[in-house]
């Protein structure tokens, strides 16, 4: 992994009428790294992501995305980013095929639908409606969505949120091949345990402040520094590993 | 931007409500008014029991055009029918004999109800009585003789007034319903936001919804043109060229009833006040513009209402063009109206209008 930032933001802050929702975040995204945001809900990750994403207006600060400033080349950015929104629709009664052709359109590319499909995983559904699709299959179908383009940086907004444990691992296999791929992705989500097994650096959000940001291993380094114990001796797996265990790792169409 | 055409389209053709409202129901209507066919009016007769069947008299009222006569009743079921307006009238025809010399009693009984066939009737019955007469009296110059004359015209059918509103109904609730449910919806499901993290511009995402719901109902538009042509024999004047002239008319109207819709998707807070607030758009233009009846048929005091409404226009423009033969410069005034209605509306959707 190198350092070279590929998103630059400097002193954000994102005003609602008189609800400071982002406060003066500044942080980089390094080339080819997946990137997590942490926090609670309503620390202001989302915000965050949307005015990088070119969604919403910022209030103040300054963002730049691949060398383009969103100010100056907010259509630009949109051409080499992908972007998948926390609850995003599609057409529903549209098949898969059809709605990957339409997205296709909006980049003018041509992409071969079910090769896209099939990077996802879900190049049996081509024929199925979005509607149709159980929760990880539409995150999935979602996340295909944005890689149309071939972007430089993906942006998954809670991509997890709500998935079972299978699907959940299933599209941290999905998320790592991108990175591998060589694409930048930046990510939200409130698991630690995702983090922890996903991201090469991550940054705490808290009340619209980024609070800490580094390697998920440093901060765990640096809380055990001060004297940190668990309550409780860690065994060496954990109920969810038992539940893996238990059900198998196979993709789950529930 | 054809993208967003396409998948739209697609969607469109996929959404049940969208064919029913667009071609279901105004074939319906089509169908309905086109069987009930214009043929006059229908007198309901009944004869007493006790009349002479065996006589011409009886044979001409029989013979005579819409005169229906009905069998089989008994005198009290006669009685009752009339009193509840479903027969028109009762005759009862005798005949006597005195001196040598046949002569015959027509008696006929009518209601109220049905004061104006009651009328019709008499006037009938008189007249073939008095021709009666004249013919009895042997008299060969009549003191006044009346003749008439019809003029030919071409045929007014009940689907050359019906098939223009509806067809204007269609484009109606397909602008204004389809335009606000699916631009709420879009909105509301996030496809929109989706579509902005994207390059496409703003304006042709508006522009791809519109232009596939125009081709939509257009493709609607033709083929209850169509069907009315083939089927129920609608007037298409100049054949080809009025059906154009239709379309494009289609196409104006839909524009400007689109409007409407923007309108509606912009001000609804919620799905649940989407089909409210268009039908407080629809249903006033619905009735009082001349979709089923025509606006001369309404209070004066409605009227200055009917000739305000877009649709009015608009559908007396697409009878002027399929009946009359009206080309686009005939109908400058109406399509001067409806572009003026699009005007002001779109003005308000550029205000109402919310991206999210």
């Amino acid at each position: 992994m190198n350092s070279t930032p590929v998103i630059v933001v400097k002193d954000l802050k994102k005003t609602y009428d008189k609800f400071e929702a982002v406060k003066g975040v500044s942080f980089e995204v390094y080339d080819k790294e997946i990137f997590g945001l942490l926090g609670p809900n309503g620390a202001g990750k989302t915000t965050t992501l949307e005015i990088i994403e070119t969604l919403r207006e910022k209030t103040s600060g300054e963002v730049s995305v691949a060398g383009f400033s969103i100010d100056q080349h907010p259509n630009e950015i949109k051409k080499i980013i992908g972007v998948q929104l926390q609850a995003a629709g599609y057409y529903p009664s549209l098949t898969l095929t059809e709605l990957i052709d339409l997205f296709a359109g909006l980049y003018n590319a041509t992409v071969d639908p079910m090769e896209m499909l099939k990077q996802v995983g879900l190049e049996d559904k081509h024929k199925a409606k979005f509607k149709e699709l159980s929760g990880g299959q539409k995150q999935r179908f979602s996340i295909a969505t944005t890689l149309i383009n071939q972007p430089k940086i993906v942006f998954l907004d809670e991509p997890t949120t709500g998935l079972d444990p299978q699907a959940r691992r299933n599209l941290w296999d999905l998320i790592r091949k991108i990175r591998d791929n060589g694409t930048t992705v930046v990510i939200t989500t409130h698991y630690m345990d995702e983090a922890e097994q996903l991201c090469d650096r991550v940054a705490v959000m808290e009340a619209g402040k980024i609070i800490a940001l580094d390697a998920p291993d440093a901060l765990i380094d640096k809380l055990v520094a001060t004297g940190f114990e668990r309550k409780k001796e860690v065994k060496k797996a954990n109920l969810e590993d038992v539940f893996i265990h238990l059900t198998g790792h196979e993709w789950r169409e529930g | 931007m054809m993208a967003i055409a396409r998948a739209s389209f697609r969607s469109i053709m996929r959404s049940p409500s969208a064919v029913v409202f667009t071609l279901l129901f105004p074939l319906i209507f089509i169908l309905v008014f086109g069987f009930i066919n214009g043929g006059g009016i229908r007198l309901d007769v009944a004869l007493d029991g006790k009349s002479d069947l065996h006589n011409p008299v009886f044979d001409s009222i029989a013979s005579m055009q819409g005169i229906h006569l009905v069998p089989g009743l008994t005198k009290a079921e006669i009685d009752h029918n009339l009193q509840k307006g479903d027969l028109d009238a009762i005759i009862n025809i005798q005949k006597r004999l005195a001196d040598n010399t046949i002569s015959y009693n027509v008696d006929v009984t009518t209601n109220m109800a049905s004061r104006e066939k009651g009328i019709i009737i008499r006037s009938m019955l008189e007249h073939l009585v008095d021709k009666a007469n004249l013919r009895a009296a042997a008299m060969e110059r009549p003191l006044v003789v009346l003749s008439s004359k019809e003029i030919q015209v071409r045929e007014y059918k009940t689907i050359d007034f019906i098939l223009p509103g509806q067809l204007g109904f269609s484009l109606l609730s397909s602008g204004v319903f389809g335009t606000a449910f699916v631009f709420f919806n879009l909105r509301q499901t996030l496809v929109i936001k989706r579509f902005f993290a994207t390059p496409i511009r703003k304006p042709f995402i508006v522009m791809g919804e519109a232009i596939s719901r125009l081709v939509f109902a257009l493709l609607g538009a033709a083929f209850l043109i169509l069907v009315g042509y083939f089927a129920f024999g609608f007037t298409l004047i100049h054949g080809f060229a009025t059906f154009a002239t239709m379309l494009f008319l289609s196409a104006l109207g839909l524009i400007v009833f689109m409007g409407f819709g923007f309108v509606v998707s912009g001000i609804a807070k919620s799905e649940s006040t989407i089909p409210p607030l268009a039908n407080i758009v629809t249903l006033p233009q619905f009735l009082l513009s001349g979709t089923f009846f025509g606006i001369e048929n309404f209070p004066e005091w409605l009227q200055p209402i009917c000739k305000v409404l877009p649709l009015t226009y608009l559908n007396n423009a697409m009878r002027l063009v399929a009946f009359e033969g009206a080309g686009l410069g005939d109908i400058l005034i109406p399509l001067a109206i409806i572009s003026a209605w699009g005007i002001f509306i779109y003005a308000l959707a550029v205000k109402f209008f919310r991206w999210e």
